[in-house]
Parts: structure tokens; C-alpha cells; sequence
């Protein structure tokens, strides 16, 4: 009784801040300017398919090399001490006191055409390389302000693996390498997937990442919707369209994901 | 005579010299020297941090010894990895992979092994009706109880064809039905595979029932080697007397041979060798006493307390200041003035020790004491 009545401001909360706006956006999804119902703006949505797969792709990209590298990092990271690993987690999650838009303006001043990194290569006469406006720097923005999100899922995961089970792979004959492909690296699947889900949905549906590494040139998603409620083309229902899509584009890859999950009731703890 | 001098056996297979470990500087063995013998069943037994789980680790490889080498089938083994080693380890907590079923972990050694897959179903499923598990093949780990887990963990380590099997405290999680059931069971399976069985356990009375040999050790150091006939009826020590079985320790001098003399009496006893005149640790087993009148009795003494223990009665005896502890199936009134006998054979003399005058006096036993203390109170009130 007393935890259900403990509950209800974040029902009220959830209610009026998550429940309510998402069936105005099913609403305006499936409405023209004067609230009749149509299918038009679906259709439209259909338009910008080329948008879609380049922002699944780029956060796929993004997603991808996050994983790469924040695996081995949260499994170095799990095998220190314990001092050393408070250490090591603030030092991943640093980054994130600082603003996400500051963060992103600084990686501007970096890869700009005049910008650090292309001075110091023509210091050494390396000669400058174009890399601000480029798909590869919006993928570098998404690794940059995402990876904290793969990392410490992982991280968690990995330090909840008892010693013991480890000692009995050895035990049983497995060397590093075994011990590691077939016990540890299967028992942090639920912090992978995590870490996917975690990276990938943000990374999906980004705008300022795109807007300030990537130009004009590579629109994504998030620009798009953008566009459609404070942009020059402005259309609320068009905009919800979209963003209607790529919500259910989302559930379905998270289902696929959450396949690969499924039989192990771990631990790991889902998070979407 | 203690036994102890199994050292020169030819059949060795796993042999300890001058072992020494600390950890952060604590010395946790002390040039610790033990020779085990191909088939056996030997248990390590002791107090918790007398170092017999670190023993083990040892023999596994999980721990390398400061100074001091491994042996192996007469082969140095002192810095081989765990996954090279031909022994096998049962967990304390079992250890079992989570994210695999019961085959999938019973198999797993053999996979690591690249054994074809017809020959892992066959083991696989002699292994599980081994420690009767086949109906659960393909259930998951998480779902087992702690018994049906111990068995998979079993299973697991000896689908591997292990010569030597290390089991650390296996059955200390198990409640005590089942921890006898399986006590049955693990001797059974070393007899049928005559596997050697490295056992760790704190639990005498589950080591004088499943080994063959039983070490007993304390403060990093071996106390004593033998069957568990020769550390029951002749420990060496008052810390051997007093961890194994209930004693009566008192001190004594052996007057010359066969002749002891202590608790103000002399007595005819089986022991001799010791100089003249020399102090000497006495142990009587409370179970070797017998009660009689205080006129017939050897010594007489005072009923202080009785505790029943459902097959005996646990008696202290108030004699001249010194408590003693006499299990007996007779029951005895509190504060009544009995006697007591011993014959030749009930008398164990040891040498002194380190451990001489720390035990024996039931009286010295605070907590034991409280125990013993407290309840007579009210069996006599309820008498």
C-alpha cells in the first residue's frame, strides 16, 4: 500500500510528461493543419528515406567502434584494483560535467580546415586533411559524446563476474585466451547490450552533433524533425511523422538486439 | 606410534617441499612439507586461517609459494599455470558457468580439450547419471539447488579425467542431511574412480569419516599425519587432542615407563620412551570414562552439570578444581559425588607443546562452558 502510494507523483509525472505528449505526436502524426485525419504525412516520411539510413548507418558506425573500444577499456579497467578503478570511472565519465554543446564546439575548433589539428600536420609537413563537415566527424562527435554510455554498462558487468568462475575455467583447462571468449566475454553479453542500446538510440537521433560536425551536408534524422518544429519549413505533423517512424525503427532494433538476450535472465540489467 | 612417515613411498603423485606463503607480509605456511599418495583420500583439516584452503590453491596453482616447489608425479610443477595442471578443483561456492546449461558446463573442460563431440555426450551423460542428474541436462544452473549445484560441480571436474581431484569446502554450504548424504557419495565416487581427493573441510567429524589420511594443521603448519584411527586415539599434540573430539587434557609426568602419574594418582599406561620424571600432556576421552562408586573410583569428583546429547550424556566433573568431561549413557544427579576409572588404554600420553596447558580443563572453555552451564539448570528443574 505505502510503496504504491510512494509512487504516484512519478505516475502523475510520467502521465503528464511522457504519456501525454507521445499521443500528441501519434495525434499531429496522423492530422493535417486543421486536425483531419490523413496518411499524407507517413507518406512523406517516405521521402526522406535516404536520411534514415544514413543516420542508422552513421550511429550503427558510431555504435560499432564504441563498442570496439570501450570493451577493452572497461575489461582493463575491471581488472585493476579497486582504487584504481574510482579512478579510471571518473576519468571516462570527466567529459560528461562538461557541456554536451561545449564539448561539440571544441571538437569544431579541432578539426576545422584552420583549425589545431591541421596546423599541427602542416607543422610536421604532413599537409592538411579536410575533416570538419565530413561523416567521419559526425561519427567521431557520436563516439566522443556516447562512449561513457558503452563503456560503464560493460564496466558493471564485468566486475559482478565472481573470481572463482574464472579460476574454474582455468581449472578446467582454459587458457587466457579461452577464459575469455568462452566465460567472461558471454557473461558481459546483457552490459553489451546495454552499452549498444545506450550509444545507438542517442546517437540515432542526434541533431547538434550533425549540425556542427557534419554541415549541411549530412542531414540526419534529428535535423530533420528539427527542421519540421523550428526550422524554415516548419510542419508539426510532418515533424511528429517522423519522429513517429524512428521511434518504432528504434523498438524494432532493440528487439533484435534484446534476441540475442534472451534465454540468459542475467543480471546486467536492461536499460531502454 | 603415529604414522606420519609416508614420505619415502615410491607412489607418490603430489608432493609439497618446504612450502612457504605470506600474504601482505602475514606468514600463511611455514616451510610446509606434505607428500600425498596416488589414490588416496586425504583431508586437510583445521581452524579457519590455519592455511588449508591456501594449501590447496597450491596444489591447483592458483597461488604461487614465496619459496618452496610443487611436485607432480615427481615432476616440478612449482610455476605451471592452472589450465596446465592435471588436477581439478571443486569451489567452495561451486563455481559454476552461469550462462551455460548443465551439459554445457559439465562438458566444458572437455571442449577447452577439443574432445569429439560423440565422446563429450558419452561422458557427458555417464558423468550426470553419476551423481544422478541426467533428468537435468538441460537445465539452467540458476534454477538448481545448492546439493543439485555441488553435483554439477562434481560432474563438471571430473568429466575431465582428473588425476587428482582438489575440493575446497565443498559441502560446507549444504545443510546437514544432505551435507552426510553427500559425504556417502564423494567417498563412493573415490573409491569407484580411485582418484586421488584433496579435501579441505574444518569439519573433524567429516574428515575421521571420508579420509584415509587426515592432516591435521594449525597456524600455517602441519600438527599431524595419520589415519584417522592414529589422530583420534594418538595425537601428537594438545591441539590435536583438543580439534579433534572432546578431551580431557591434563598435565602429567611419566614416572618411568608405563607408569604415568597425574591428577595427584600414579596410572599403568601403554606409553613409554619418555626421559624419567618427564612432563607429559595427559588425554582421556570424555567416552573412554567410567563412572562407578566414589569408594571403587580411580578419582572421585563432584557432578557439576549434565547435558543431554541425545545418544550420551555430556558430564562435567568438578575433581579438586580441575573440570573434567565424562560422556556416559547413564545419567548422573548434579552435585552428587561420583567415581571414576580409567584402564591403560584410555590413557594417551603426548609430549609437551607450544599448545601444552591451552586446552583440557573443561572450565577454561568460556563459551563451551555457558553452553554446558546453562541447560542442566533446567533439566534438573524439569526433573
Amino acid at each position: 500500500m505505502k510503496s504504491k502510494t510512494a509512487s504516484y507523483p512519478y505516475l502523475i509525472w510520467t502521465t503528464l510528461f511522457i504519456v501525454v505528449p507521445m499521443a500528441m505526436v501519434v495525434f499531429f502524426a496522423f492530422t493535417d493543419q486543421s486536425g483531419a485525419f490523413t496518411l499524407q504525412n507517413l507518406s512523406t516520411v517516405g521521402r526522406y528515406s535516404n536520411v534514415f539510413v544514413r543516420s542508422i548507418w552513421l550511429g550503427a558506425i558510431a555504435t560499432a567502434i564504441s563498442l570496439v573500444l570501450g570493451y577493452p577499456l572497461a575489461y582493463t579497467i575491471a581488472q585493476g584494483t579497486e582504487r584504481r578503478q574510482n579512478v579510471m570511472i571518473m576519468l571516462v565519465m570527466l567529459p560528461m560535467w562538461m557541456n554536451f554543446l561545449l564539448r561539440t564546439y571544441a571538437w569544431m575548433t579541432l578539426l576545422e580546415d584552420n583549425g589545431l589539428l591541421n596546423n599541427a600536420l602542416a607543422a610536421i609537413g604532413l599537409g592538411r586533411i579536410h575533416m570538419i563537415n565530413t561523416q567521419g566527424a559526425v561519427v567521431l562527435g557520436m563516439i566522443y559524446n556516447y562512449i561513457p554510455y558503452m563503456i560503464l554498462p560493460i564496466y558493471s558487468v564485468l566486475t559482478k563476474i565472481d573470481q572463482s568462475i574464472i579460476e574454474a575455467a582455468q581449472d578446467l583447462g582454459a587458457d587466457q585466451k579461452r577464459v575469455f571468449l568462452r566465460v567472461v566475454f558471454p557473461m558481459s553479453i546483457p552490459g553489451v547490450i546495454s552499452g549498444i542500446t545506450m550509444v545507438f538510440v542517442p546517437a540515432v537521433s542526434t541533431f547538434i552533433i550533425s549540425k556542427m560536425l557534419g554541415g549541411g551536408g549530412n542531414l540526419l534524422i534529428g535535423d530533420l524533425i528539427d527542421m519540421q518544429f523550428l526550422g524554415s519549413a516548419y510542419n508539426p505533423n510532418l515533424g511528429s511523422a517522423i519522429s513517429l517512424v524512428l521511434m518504432v525503427l528504434i523498438l524494432i532494433c532493440m528487439g533484435i538486439m534484446n534476441q540475442f538476450d534472451d534465454g540468459e535472465n542475467e543480471k546486467g540489467g536492461l536499460m531502454i | 606410534m603415529p604414522q606420519g612417515d609416508a614420505q619415502m613411498e615410491k607412489n607418490e603423485i603430489i608432493s609439497l617441499k618446504d612450502i612457504a606463503v605470506s600474504f601482505d607480509g602475514e606468514p600463511v605456511l611455514k616451510k610446509l612439507n606434505l607428500n600425498i599418495r596416488d589414490g588416496e583420500f586425504v583431508t586437510l583439516l583445521g581452524p579457519s586461517g590455519c592455511g588449508k584452503t591456501t594449501t590447496l590453491r597450491i596444489i591447483g596453482g592458483f597461488v604461487k609459494p614465496d619459496s618452496g616447489d610443487v611436485f607432480f608425479g615427481g615432476k616440478k610443477i612449482t610455476g605451471l599455470p592452472p589450465h596446465k595442471r592435471e588436477v581439478n578443483t571443486i569451489f567452495q561456492k561451486y563455481a559454476l558457468f552461469p550462462h551455460l546449461d548443465v551439459y554445457e558446463n559439465v562438458a566444458f573442460g572437455m571442449r577447452i580439450h577439443k574432445k569429439s563431440e560423440a565422446q563429450i555426450r558419452e561422458t557427458v551423460k555417464n558423468m550426470l547419471a553419476m551423481v544422478s542428474l541426467s533428468d537435468f541436462a538441460h537445465r539452467n544452473v540458476n534454477q538448481l539447488s545448492g546439493g543439485q549445484q555441488q553435483r554439477v560441480a562434481i560432474a563438471r571436474a571430473l568429466a575431465n579425467d582428473p588425476k587428482v581431484l582438489l575440493l575446497d569446502e565443498p559441502l560446507g554450504a549444504l545443510d546437514l542431511k544432505l551435507r552426510k548424504d553427500m559425504q556417502v557419495e564423494l567417498k563412493k565416487i573415490q573409491q569407484r574412480t580411485g582418484i586421488t581427493f584433496v579435501f579441505v573441510t574444518h569439519d573433524q567429524e567429516e574428515a575421521l569419516s571420508m579420509s584415509d589420511t587426515v592432516v591435521v594443521m594449525d597456524q600455517g603448519k602441519i600438527q599431524q599425519i595419520g589415519t584417522p584411527q592414529d589422530i583420534y586415539n594418538e595425537p601428537r599434540n594438545a591441539f590435536v587432542a583438543d580439534f579433534i573430539g572432546e578431551s580431557n587434557i591434563l598435565d602429567g609426568v611419566m614416572q618411568e615407563d608405563y607408569v604415568a602419574e597425574f591428577a595427584g594418582k600414579k596410572f599403568r599406561c601403554l606409553d613409554k620412551g619418555f626421559a624419567p620424571m618427564e612432563p607429559v600432556d595427559v588425554v582421556i576421552r570424555p567416552e573412554d570414562i567410567d563412572v562407578t562408586s566414589p569408594e571403587k573410583g580411580d578419582i572421585s569428583g563432584r557432578v557439576v552439570s549434565v547435558n543431554f546429547k541425545g545418544v550420551h550424556y555430556e558430564i562435567i566433573v568438578d575433581v579438586d578444581g580441575f573440570k573434567w568431561m565424562i560422556q556416559s549413557t547413564d545419567y548422573q544427579q548434579v552435585g552428587a559425588q561420583i567415581g571414576m576409572t580409567l584402564t591403560p588404554d584410555d590413557i594417551h600420553i603426548m609430549k609437551k607443546s607450544a599448545y601444552s596447558g591451552k586446552f583440557g580443563d573443561y572450565s577454561s572453555f568460556s563459551d563451551e562452558m555457558e553452553g554446558v552451564l546453562n541447560q542442566p539448570v533446567e533439566t534438573e528443574a524439569a526433573k
